[in-house]
This record gives structure tokens, C-alpha cells and sequence, in this order.
């Protein structure tokens, strides 16, 4: 026992003196502990705001919506000094006893994310008609009767994700120089191919206007069937069907996968004049090392999104309304062009810029069987 | 470590039995102390502790104060308490009894949480335990408890009957799936030969993507949506709820534990029972007693199958009544540990269970109230499984003696 409980110990010390390497014995007089409770949050700051979120099984390290939904909450932590708690689920049989902790835990807005948490919300928003929730990327529907219906106490935040990747389409369709481009998922879900048909529709498009036929592979949109990884975290795959996509001949790709999207970036490496587009945040940003192959990226606001939802609240200024990010609002859009800006023809910038104001003004409408209809 | 301090005392008490001259009543302290049963509880509260290690680790003011603990102990070790009692008090008030709930219900709520987390462990863990006694490494529970998932919504919501026959059917529809899911394993070994092992984890392969490609067929998706979650069971076919409305508590906990008296009267009193323990034994010796080795194998798995099956029928009649990807969660893994931990035997299994099923309970409050990250839950579990899985180890960590069977051979 001693000699176990001196090996953790020295372990321990090890560990977190590694892990502090350098930091100097603190100088200020008052007390540091003092300033801070154990859970490292700042609740001396806090007003009487607590924003809380809980995750779908994909966990808040998910490269994807679950984590850039977490990022904008702290940010709202850091700047407007608000409290928050987290609860991650690990499989669906966690989703309504982390709603329901939430609800314990005393928050004042509970942010549920993803359409996997439909059901529990719509349960502890039935049974805690005081108790404000977000439900992320999703409408509120009924679980019995299938209706989407509104709530007073449930804000959806929603995104028209496919005017956004429509934009990347016809840019895709107006750089590649092979005639093929290529998109796959990880996953059929809606959140996902939502990007996919956006895709598809863009590359049409531009056919459309300049006669060309540009193929797109790894989605059908009339049918809904295309190409997916069936994994959101096994890199290797991404970069086996990218290799493939190469080998057919698509010179850019459009990976709506998470983390497997860096295997598309990967394969692209390897091949010369191939690019990526990225989704969800500018890819560009987060990958450094594949900054000369990425084209562009679909950017979904989740993070701004929930920020202003928590500012707004915590300004007494909550509503029910659904928050559509779109076009328009900035909710949704496409990144700079970066490093291969001049890979993008001035002609192709200049068109993107007039659908995009087209699509602003609604004359031009992109659809997609996975956005949602809001009432 | 000041964790590790409050356990001090536990092989101190023992030593002086160490050099006593051998009474009945030292004899008998240390075969407690030295039995299967004093290992695991060593083994668990081994795994607190390394876990209370991480814990720390994990801990930001901990990291911090960690920088200057020459200039300021006292800030690092306070630091290392609170996070560490801060962890393991969310868990007792998460899994066990929360005294600072505003009402009765809410204060016992946790107690029922965690038994119903443990409901489709005991379901799988008994499935398990039989394979295991009978010779058969199982590792298809997840598929079966995926299969158990999938026809029993489906029959929850697909089928339109009265109430009790409509939970019924939907209940023998999901130990049928199971069963006949394990059953492919079953049969290809008894009658090809082929190695369980890698059956049934190419089983839990095919049933997994047989779920989430279900879930995109207009059979299962509710009309109008495009989200690949099913239509909701209906209320004729759920578990009543044992304990009212405020609880997720239901009668499947009830069936679980019966299926446990099954299962031991099975393996403990029936001639089937002892079949199949005589072929994990010695299969050869089985043969040559005139067992139909071959048939056993098939019976076993329908068996086990059909149990954990029953893994994924309390959880779609259960908690959740949907069918979503991720409805299985890892309990067909998880019910591997609850097998091992439990030593194969019904009433063993039922505790690791809930254990199990306190874990798990307990992870939201963790999060929520201490942020502790929920990896350090499943840490846990892995420790305990890595402990239990070397007695000597425990024995050798924590000085306790060696049986005397061992120490004899």
C-alpha cells in the first residue's frame, strides 16, 4: 500500500509539475485559491446567468457541430462573464438524464444540440414550461404526432446550410480543370447532406450558364444516395475514398464528414492541382498545414449563433423565435478564397457575388429535403 | 496524497492476523480476505484511486497551483481535495441519494437512476455470463442488444394491440431477435467450426449498419422528417413505470432480476444448466458422457442472445422508446465487464451491474457540478476491469494473502 500510494503520489507530482513546467511560485499576496472554485469557474464574476449545453453522442470533441456549438458558449463564458456547465453525452441513452441534470443544475438557458436531442427536449420543455432551452441544428417536432411545432420556452436555431454550399459548388464547378468534382458525408443524415445537395445544385448551376457539364460524384440529389464514410472518426477512410474520388478524376472535394474530412485533405496533398473545401468553420484556419489545397469552406455560424442567443437572453430580450442563419444574416456562408485566390477566376468571383445577392433578395431558390421548414 | 490517507487503515487492520499463529478465527479472516470477493472490492477502490489521481491531474486549479506547491503546499493540496472530493461527492449525489434536491422524489431520484442504468446491464451481463461458463467467448452483445433494439420498436410501433399483449409481443419479438442474431454464431460453430470470436464481432459489424440503414427507410423514420430516428413506441407497448411518473424506473429492472433467478435455476438445477457447464468444462469429457457438444453450442447462444436481446428491449420499451443511432450505446461491451466482474454468476452480475449502472448515473453530476470530464467515468470502469482481471496484482498493491489453494499448489 505505502509503496503503491508513494508511486501515485510521485506520479502525480510529476505529472503536474510537467504540466505547470516553468510557472513561477505566485507573487501576488491575495490568495489564489480563494478567487476560484474547484471547478475552475469564474463565480464571483458570474451574474445570474448560466448557459448550459449538452452534447449529442458525438461529444463536444466531435471537429464538428457539437464542438463549434461548445466554442460559442465559451466565448460567452470569457466575454460576457456568464457561468456554464456542460454535459456530454456518450449514446443515447444519456440524453434525457443530462437534459434533466441541466434543469437541476439551476441553468438559465439549456442548449441541446443536434436532432438526436428532439425528443428530450420537447419531454423536459413539456414538463418545465419556465425552463428556456436552444435546440441546435434542429426544428422542435412532436415525437407522436411528427408535427414541428412551437414552443414559448424553446428557441430552434437552424441554418440554410445549402445556399452556403451552393456558392462552394459553383466555385468548385468554375476551378476544377478535370470536369469532375466530388463531395461525400460520413453519415446520411440531414445536417450533413444538406451540404451535399447545396453542392450539387451549385455545380448544376453553373453548367447551366456556361454549357458545360461538370460532373459531380458522391451524391445524387434526386435519389439522396451518395458516398459516405459511415464513420465520423476514422481518418483513414476519408483519404481512401478521396484517393478514389482522385482516381476518377475529381480535381476538388468536398468532404462533410468532421475530422475524416482531413483524410480528403490528406489524399488531396498528395496529387497535384487537387483542393479541398472545407465545412462547418474555415478549414483554413483550423488546418494548418493544408493551407495550399484549401479552397474554400461552407461556414455554418454555430458559435456566433449561440453567443448571440446567450447575449440576447441574458439582455432579457428572450424569444422563441427560430434563429434561421442564413445567407443574408451571415448565419451561413463561404470563406476567402486564401491562398488560391488566384486560382479562382475574376469572372467565377463576380457571379458567386450575384447569386449570392440573388439569393439574398429570393431570386433564387436553393432547396434541399433536409432544410427545415420553419413555421 | 490526501485521497489516498482515508484508505490507509484497510490492510493495516489486517496485518496483525499476518503473524498470528493460525486459530480458526485467523483462518477464517483470512480466507475473507483472500477470497474473489475481497479482490474485487480492492480492485474497485484501486481504480478510485488511481482515478482520483487523474481527477487531479485533470483539474485546472490543481495544474496551477501545482506550479508553485514548493512556495505554497497548502494551495495544491486543498486544490487536489476539492476537485477530488468535489468528483466522487457528484457521484454519490448522482448515482446514490442527493441531499440537496428540493424534494423527496428528487432527493431519492438518483438511487432509481442508477438501477435503470443497470437494467440492460443485468439483461447482457446474464446472457454473457452463461456463454462464458459454457466455453463460448461471446463478444456479439452488442449486436444482439442492437437487434433486441430494432425489433421491438419496430413491433412498439408498427403494431396496433391492447396493452398488456402489445408490451408482450414486442418483448418476445426483441428476445427472438437476439437470440436468432447470436443463434447465426451458434450454428456456424457448431456446424462449421467456426471461431465464435470472430463471428459474432462481424455480427456486431452487419447489426449496427442494419440499424442505421433501417433508420433511413420510410419503415422506421417518422413521415415528414428526414432524421434518421424512429417513430415512438407506443405507450401500450412501454415498461410501466414502477415507481409513478417522476421516475424512469420501470418493471424491466423487475424482469431483469427474475431473469436472474432464471438463469441461475438454469445453470444451478436443470439438466440443460448442467450440460452446458459440463461442456465449458471439458468439451472431449462432455462428448464421451454422450452430450451433443455441437447442440450445445447452438442452445447457448439462443440463450445468451435472446438475453441480451432483452439488453435492448429495456431500452427502447424502457427509457427511451425510439430507436436512434447510438440507442445501444456500448452496453454489449460494457456487459463483457459486468460478465467478468460479476464471475459469470447471476447474483455477481446483478452487482456489477449496478455498480455499473452507479457509473453511469453518477457521469451527468460529475460533469455538471464538477467538470470532471466524462472520460474519467469510463477510466474508471477500465480500471476495474484491468484489476479484476489480475487478482495478484490487487493481492500484491494492497498486501492481501494469498489463498490457501494457491499457495498449496
Amino acid at each position: 500500500m505505502k509503496k503503491f500510494v508513494s508511486t501515485a503520489a510521485l506520479t502525480a507530482a510529476v505529472a503536474l509539475t510537467l504540466a505547470a513546467c516553468g510557472e513561477a511560485p505566485d507573487d501576488s499576496k491575495e490568495s489564489p485559491s480563494s478567487t476560484e472554485t474547484s471547478t475552475g469557474e469564474t463565480t464571483d464574476t458570474a451574474a445570474d446567468f448560466k448557459g448550459c449545453m449538452v452534447s449529442d453522442f458525438g461529444g463536444f470533441d466531435d471537429n464538428s457541430f457539437n464542438e463549434t456549438s461548445f466554442a460559442g458558449l465559451e466565448r460567452a463564458a470569457s466575454e460576457l462573464g456568464i457561468e456554464m456547465a456542460k454535459a456530454e453525452s456518450t449514446d443515447a441513452g444519456e440524453y434525457t438524464s443530462n437534459v434533466d441534470s441541466m434543469v437541476q443544475a439551476g441553468c438559465s438557458l439549456i442548449f441541446n444540440v443536434g436532432f438526436n436531442l428532439n425528443d428530450a427536449t420537447f419531454a423536459s420543455a413539456s414538463d418545465n414550461p419556465e425552463q428556456h432551452y436552444a435546440l441546435i441544428d434542429a426544428a422542435l417536432s412532436d415525437p407522436n404526432t411528427f408535427e414541428t411545432v412551437n414552443f414559448d420556452n424553446v428557441k430552434p436555431i437552424l441554418f440554410n446550410t445549402q445556399e452556403a454550399a451552393f456558392l462552394a459548388g459553383y466555385v468548385a464547378a468554375g476551378v476544377t480543370t478535370t470536369g469532375t468534382v466530388a463531395t461525400f458525408g460520413g453519415q446520411p443524415y440531414p445536417s450533413v447532406t444538406i451540404f451535399m445537395d447545396g453542392f450539387v445544385d451549385g455545380v448544376a448551376k453553373f453548367n447551366e450558364d456556361n454549357g458545360k457539364s461538370i460532373k459531380v460524384l458522391g451524391w445524387d440529389k434526386e435519389k439522396q444516395t451518395g458516398s459516405f464514410t459511415e464513420t465520423f472518426d476514422e481518418i483513414g477512410k476519408g483519404k481512401e475514398l478521396t484517393e478514389q474520388f482522385i482516381s476518377q478524376g475529381a480535381d476538388i472535394i468536398m468532404p462533410v464528414a468532421g475530422p475524416v474530412g482531413e483524410g480528403a485533405m490528406a489524399a488531396a496533398k498528395e496529387h497535384k492541382d487537387t483542393y479541398v473545401i472545407g465545412v462547418d468553420t474555415d478549414a483554413f484556419a483550423k488546418y494548418e498545414q493544408y493551407q495550399d489545397i484549401l479552397l474554400t469552406s461552407v461556414v455554418k455560424t454555430l458559435d456566433t449563433a449561440v453567443f448571440d442567443t446567450i447575449k440576447a437572453t441574458k439582455d432579457g430580450d428572450w424569444n422563441a423565435t427560430p434563429y434561421v442563419g442564413t445567407l443574408e444574416n451571415g448565419g451561413v456562408g463561404i470563406a476567402e478564397f486564401h491562398n488560391l485566390d488566384a486560382k479562382v477566376p475574376a469572372e467565377v468571383k463576380t457571379k458567386v457575388e450575384e447569386l449570392k445577392a440573388q439569393i439574398i433578395a429570393g431570386d433564387l431558390k436553393v432547396e434541399s429535403p433536409s432544410a427545415t421548414a420553419v413555421k | 496524497m490526501s485521497v489516498s490517507s482515508e484508505h490507509a487503515p484497510a490492510p493495516e487492520a489486517k496485518a496483525p492476523e499476518k503473524g498470528a499463529a493460525p486459530s480458526r478465527w485467523t483462518t477464517a479472516l483470512r480466507d475473507m480476505a483472500s477470497s474473489s470477493a475481497t479482490v474485487i472490492i480492492f480492485a474497485i477502490l484501486g481504480a478510485l484511486i488511481l482515478a482520483a489521481v487523474l481527477i487531479a491531474a485533470a483539474d485546472p486549479t490543481v495544474q496551477k497551483t501545482a506550479g508553485y506547491i514548493f512556495a505554497r503546499p497548502a494551495d495544491f493540496f486543498k486544490a487536489v481535495w476539492d476537485s477530488v472530493s468535489g468528483a466522487y461527492s457528484a457521484l454519490f449525489r448522482g448515482a446514490i441519494y442527493n441531499p440537496d434536491a428540493a424534494t423527496f422524489a428528487r432527493k431519492i431520484k438518483p438511487i432509481t437512476e442508477t438501477l435503470t442504468a443497470a437494467t440492460p446491464l443485468i439483461f447482457a451481463g446474464l446472457g454473457l455470463g452463461i456463454g462464458f461458463r459454457s466455453g463460448i467467448f461471446n463478444i456479439g452483445a452488442q449486436g444482439q442488444v442492437v437487434l433486441g433494439a430494432v425489433v421491438s420498436a419496430y413491433f412498439g410501433f408498427a403494431f396496433n394491440l391492447p396493452v398488456v399483449l402489445h408490451l408482450i409481443v414486442a418483448i418476445i419479438g426483441g428476445f427472438l431477435a437476439g437470440g436468432l442474431w447470436a443463434g447465426i454464431a451458434g450454428f456456424l460453430k457448431a456446424r462449421f467450426g467456426a471461431n465464435e470470436v470472430i463471428v459474432t464481432i462481424m455480427l456486431n459489424s452487419i447489426a449496427g449498419f442494419l440499424m442505421s440503414y433501417l433508420l433511413t427507410t420510410t419503415a422506421f423514420m417518422r413521415p415528414g422528417s428526414n432524421n434518421p430516428v424512429s417513430q415512438r413506441v407506443a405507450d401500450t407497448a412501454m415498461f410501466p413505470k414502477l415507481l409513478g411518473q417522476d421516475f424512469r424506473l420501470h418493471w424491466g429492472f423487475v424482469l431483469a432480476l427474475l431473469a436472474a433467478v432464471a438463469v441461475w435455476w438454469l445453470m444451478e438445477r436443470s439438466v440443460l444448466g448442467y450440460r452446458f457447464r459440463a461442456v465449458g468444462f471439458n468439451p472431449d469429457a462432455a462428448r464421451t458422457a454422450g452430450i451433443k457438444v455441437e447442440r450445445m453450442y447452438l442452445y447457448v447462444m439462443l440463450v445468451a442472445g435472446g438475453l441480451a436481446g432483452m439488453g435492448g428491449v429495456s431500452q427502447t420499451l424502457g427509457t427511451e422508446g425510439v430507436l436512434q443511432e447510438g440507442v445501444a450505446g456500448s452496453i454489449g461491451f460494457d456487459a463483457i465487464t459486468v460478465a467478468l466482474l460479476g464471475r459469470s454468476r447471476p447474483a455477481g452480475i446483478v452487482g456489477a451491474a449496478i455498480l455499473f449502472g452507479a457509473l453511469r448515473a453518477g457521469s451527468p453530476l460529475m460533469q455538471t457540478d464538477s467538470n470532471t470530464p466524462i472520460d474519467i467515468v469510463q477510466v474508471v470502469q477500465a480500471l476495474v476491469v484491468l484489476l479484476i482481471a489480475a487478482p495478484p496484482l490487487v493481492r500484491a498493491i494492497f498486501r492481501l494473502p494469498v489463498p490457501l489453494k494457491e499457495v498449496a499448489a
